[in-house]
C-alpha cells in the first residue's frame, strides 16, 4: 500500500483515515463502475469525509454532498485524494 | 376518438384531446417519491427506504380539475445512463419506447431538499430529454431542521422550471403541484440545457457509451451547473458536526454492537411471528371449524356437501389460518426498510457477503425473499452486474419465505409443541430458526459454488447510498402489511381454492363399489347427527383410506413412493408433495383434505395436528414420527416447489434453461439432504 511514493503525494480514498477530509483530484477510469461513482456526486473538486469502516473492515462510510454513501476499498482505489 | 363535435364545444376544452396526458413521476430513491404518487393517485403501492423496490412501472389515474392524467412511477433512480435495469426502464419510457406507453408529456422530479445537489443531478439529466420538468420538492421540513434555508424561488429561476414545495403526507402543496403539471404538460415546450454546450440531450449522446471522456466531461459539466445554482440557492451550513443519523450510527454500524443488534433483530422477529401470532392463529382456526360444523349441518349430505366442507372450508380455511404470522413478517420487513436500516444491514454483511462472491446489495433481494421469492427476485434488478444478479435470484428461493411457514408450524405443532431447552427455549423456535439458517447455509455454499463455477466473474463493484433514518410512516407501513395480506387472501381465494377443489376431486374420484356403501353409512350418520349428534365412528375407517387409495391421487402418490420412502415419507405425503409444487402452503391444505376424507365437521372431529399424530399405517406402527417431520422441514427448505417463482425467474432471466437448472438443482439438493436427515436420524437411533 505504501507503493505510491513515486508520485510524491498521491492518495487514493483507500488510504485517507477515518474522519479525514480530502478533495477528489481525479477519478480513475474503471469502467461502470467509475461512472456511477461520478454521477453519485464524486467529481474533481468536491471534498469528501470518511466516516467509518464497516465491522469486518470493508465497505468504507464516506460523506459527499451532505449525504452518506458506502462503498468497497476496491472502488475506494479509483479516487484520487489531494489534501 | 376523433369526434369533430369537440370543436364545436369549446366550453369543455379538457375533453378535446384524444388521449389523456401522460405525467411521469421520477426521482432518487428515498426522495418521498412512492409517498408523493400515493397522495396523487389515492393508489396503493409499497414504500421503501433502500435503492430499487420500487421497480415495476406503477400506474395512476390522477384527476386534476376535468383532466386525467395517467401517471406513471418510474422506478427510484440516480441517473439515467442506462448501466442498471431500472435505469433502462425508465429510458424507454422516457423516449417514448416502452409498449403501449406514449411519451411522458411532462416529468414531475422528485426532489429532496436534505440531498439537493444529488437529486438535481436527475433533474438535469431528466431535463436533457427535452420534456418540460416540474420539480416537487419534498423533506423541506427535515432540511430546516438541519438548517439548509433553500430558496425555491431562486432555484426555480435559475433551473428555468416550476418549484413547488411539497408534503405529502399531509396533503401540503399538492393542489399547486397539480396546477403547474397541468399547465406544464399542456404548454409543449421543451426546457433549456445550457450545461452541455454541444446541446445534445443525452437520448443521443449514451448511445455511445464506449467514449467514456465525453461521458465523463457530462457529468462533470452537470454537477459544475448543480454548483453553481446550488451555491446561490442554498444558505451554506456547517456539515462537520454528525448529524442525526450518523449518531444512530454510531451504535448500529458499530464494529461490535451493530451486528449484536443485527442478530438480535432477527431473533426478535422470528420471535414475534411464532409466539405473538399463535393466539389470533387459534381464534382463526376455531372460526373455520364452527364455519365448516354449520355449513356442514345446514347442507343436505352428498357430493357437494363433502366438495364445500371437506374440499373448500379445510383446504382454503388450512391457509388463512397463518394470516396473522403472515402479517406479521411483513411488518417487520417493512419497518426495516422504510427506517433505513436495510441499507446498513447491507453495509454491516457486504464484507460476508462478498466471501461468497455475492453483492452486499444482494441482502434486500436475500431478505425479502424470506416474506416471498417473487418480489426478491424482482429486487435484484439492482443489482448492475448480470452474474451477479443471476447467483442472487438462483439462491434466493433458498430464504424460507412465508408459505413455508405454514408448513415449519404445522409439523413444530404436531410433534414438537410445548417441549424446551434449558426449560426456557422453545424447541419449535430453535427448530424454526434452524430451518432459516440451513436455508441460509445452503445458499452461501450454493452462492459460492456458482460464483466459482458458471458464474464466474470478478469481484461485483459496491457503491450504496446509506439514506438517513426516518421515521416509517405508520400508514404506509400499514398499507404495505395489508395490500401484502390481501395478496394472500387472493391467493388463497384463487389458486389455493383451485387446488383445493382439484385435489379433492383427485381424491374423491373414482368412486369404488365399497365406496358407494360407505357413502350410505355416512349419510346415515350425518342425518343421526342432526338429530341426536351421536358419537362418531373414528377416523380411520376402512372405507375411507381404501378409497383414498384407489382414487386418483393415492395412485399417483403410490407411484412415487418408492422413490420418497427412504425420505421417511409414505404415498399420502407423496401425494401431499405433489400438490404442493403449486405453492408450499398447499401442503397443509392437501393435509387437512387428506385426513379429513370421509369425516363430517363435528366438534369431536380431530384437528389436523391430532390427525398427523395418531395417522397410521397399515401395520399399526404411527406414519409420521418426529424424525419424518423433521425430514420433510428439510425437504421445504430446499425444494424448489413454487410455480409462481419460476415463472418469474422465467421473466428476470428471459431463459427456460435457467429455470430448469433451478428446478432441478434445488430438487436434487432438497432430497439428499432429506435423505440424510432421515436416513442419518435413524443410524443415531431417532424415531
Amino acid at each position: 500500500m505504501k507503493n505510491n511514493a513515486s508520485e510524491g503525494k498521491v492518495m487514493t480514498l483507500a488510504n485517507l483515515e477515518i474522519g479525514a477530509v480530502g478533495k477528489v483530484e481525479s477519478v480513475l477510469e474503471n469502467g461502470a463502475i467509475s461512472k456511477r461513482l461520478m454521477e453519485m456526486g464524486i467529481v474533481p473538486g468536491v471534498e469528501l469525509k470518511v466516516v467509518k469502516t464497516a465491522p469486518f473492515g470493508d465497505p468504507i462510510q464516506i460523506r459527499v454532498r451532505g449525504y452518506n454513501l458506502a462503498m468497497r476499498r476496491n472502488e475506494a482505489e479509483a479516487i484520487i485524494i489531494s489534501e | 376518438m376523433r369526434e369533430s363535435i369537440n370543436a364545436t364545444t369549446p366550453n369543455i376544452p379538457a375533453q378535446t384531446k384524444s388521449a389523456p396526458l401522460v405525467v411521469a413521476l421520477a426521482g432518487n430513491p428515498n426522495a418521498g417519491k412512492t409517498t408523493l404518487f400515493n397522495a396523487l393517485t389515492g393508489l396503493r403501492q409499497k414504500i421503501a427506504n433502500y435503492s430499487g423496490v420500487t421497480v415495476e412501472r406503477k400506474e395512476g389515474n390522477w384527476s386534476v380539475g376535468d383532466e386525467n392524467i395517467k401517471l406513471i412511477d418510474l422506478p427510484g433512480l440516480y441517473s439515467l445512463d442506462a448501466t442498471s435495469l431500472d435505469e433502462q426502464i425508465a429510458r424507454e419510457v422516457l423516449m417514448g419506447r416502452s409498449e403501449d406507453l406514449p411519451r411522458p408529456d411532462a416529468i414531475i422530479a422528485v426532489v429532496d431538499a436534505t440531498n439537493l445537489e444529488r437529486n438535481l443531478y436527475l433533474v438535469t439529466q431528466l431535463l436533457e430529454y427535452g420534456i418540460p420538468v416540474v420539480i416537487a420538492l419534498t423533506m423541506v421540513d427535515l432540511a430546516e431542521k438541519q438548517n439548509l434555508e433553500i430558496d425555491s424561488a431562486k432555484l426555480s429561476k435559475l433551473l428555468e422550471i416550476p418549484v413547488i414545495r411539497v408534503k405529502a403526507a399531509q396533503r401540503v402543496g399538492i393542489d399547486e403541484l397539480s396546477a403547474k403539471a397541468l399547465e406544464t404538460a399542456r404548454s409543449d415546450q421543451p426546457p433549456r440545457v445550457k450545461w452541455l454546450s454541444n446541446g445534445h440531450h443525452s437520448g443521443d449522446v449514451h448511445l455511445s457509451l464506449s467514449d467514456n471522456d465525453a461521458v465523463n466531461k457530462q457529468i462533470f459539466a452537470r454537477y459544475n451547473f448543480i454548483s453553481e445554482v446550488y451555491q446561490e440557492s442554498v444558505q451554506p451550513v456547517d456539515q462537520s458536526e454528525a448529524n442525526f443519523s450518523e449518531r444512530i450510527d454510531g451504535i448500529l454500524t458499530h464494529k461490535f454492537f451493530g451486528l449484536v443488534i443485527l442478530v438480535a433483530i432477527l431473533l426478535l422477529v422470528f420471535q414475534a411471528i411464532f409466539s405473538w401470532a399463535t393466539l389470533p392463529m387459534d381464534l382463526l382456526d376455531s372460526g373455520f371449524g364452527v364455519l365448516g360444523e354449520f355449513v356442514g349441518t345446514q347442507m343436505p349430505p352428498g357430493i357437494l356437501h363433502d366438495l364445500i366442507v371437506d374440499g373448500i372450508i379445510a383446504g382454503v380455511g388450512g391457509i388463512l389460518i397463518f394470516l396473522p404470522q403472515i402479517l406479521m413478517l411483513f411488518l417487520f420487513i417493512s419497518i426495516l426498510e422504510d427506517t433505513g436500516y436495510m441499507a446498513r444491514a447491507a453495509f454491516l454483511l457486504d464484507k460476508l457477503m462478498s466471501r461468497v462472491g455475492l453483492h452486499g446489495k444482494a441482502f434486500l433481494p436475500l431478505m425479502s425473499s424470506f416474506a416471498c421469492a417473487i418480489p426478491g427476485i424482482m429486487a435484484t434488478r439492482t443489482i448492475e452486474n448480470r452474474r451477479d444478479r443471476l447467483a442472487t435470484i438462483l439462491i434466493a428461493p433458498f430464504m424460507s419465505c412465508s408459505a413455508r411457514l405454514p408448513v415449519y408450524a404445522l409439523m413444530i405443532a404436531a410433534f414438537f409443541a410445548g417441549q424446551t431447552v434449558f426449560g426456557f427455549i422453545s424447541v419449535g423456535a430453535v427448530l424454526m430458526l434452524g430451518m432459516y439458517a440451513l436455508g441460509i447455509f445452503v445458499a452461501v455454499i450454493a452462492a459460492f459454488i456458482l460464483k466459482k463455477t458458471i458464474l464466474k466473474s470478478p469481484p461485483p463493484p459496491f457503491v450504496m447510498e446509506l439514506p438517513p433514518y426516518r421515521l416509517p410512516n405508520l400508514r404506509t407501513v400499514l398499507q404495505n402489511m395489508f395490500t401484502r395480506a390481501w395478496l394472500f387472501i387472493k391467493r388463497a381465494g384463487t389458486v389455493i381454492l383451485a387446488i383445493s377443489i382439484i385435489l379433492w376431486a383427485l381424491m374423491y374420484f373414482p368412486r369404488g363399489a365399497e365406496v358407494q356403501g360407505s357413502e350410505v353409512t355416512v349419510q346415515n350418520e350425518a342425518s343421526q347427527s342432526k338429530t341426536n349428534k351421536v358419537q362418531k365412528p373414528k377416523n380411520e375407517d376402512p372405507f375411507v383410506s381404501q378409497q383414498l387409495e384407489n382414487s386418483f391421487a393415492g395412485m399417483l402418490g403410490r407411484t412415487i413412493e418408492p422413490a420418497i420412502a427412504p425420505l421417511g415419507f409414505d404415498w399420502k405425503i407423496g401425494v401431499a408433495i405433489i400438490a404442493s409444487f403449486a405453492a408450499r402452503e398447499v401442503l397443509v391444505s392437501t393435509l387437512s383434505i387428506i385426513y379429513n376424507v370421509g369425516a363430517d365437521a363435528d366438534e369431536t372431529s380431530p384437528t389436523l395436528i391430532k390427525a398427523i399424530q395418531t395417522a397410521k399405517k397399515a401395520d399399526g406402527t404411527p406414519v409420521w414420527t418426529p424424525l419424518t417431520a423433521l425430514s420433510l422441514m428439510v425437504f421445504f427448505v430446499l425444494a424448489m416447489q413454487c410455480m409462481s417463482t419460476l415463472a418469474v425467474v422465467r421473466r428476470e432471466t428471459n431463459s427456460w434453461a435457467w429455470v430448469i437448472f433451478m428446478f432441478g438443482y434445488m430438487t436434487v439438493i432438497a432430497y439428499f439432504a432429506s435423505l440424510l436427515t432421515y436416513q442419518g436420524g435413524r443410524f443415531l437411533g431417532f424415531t
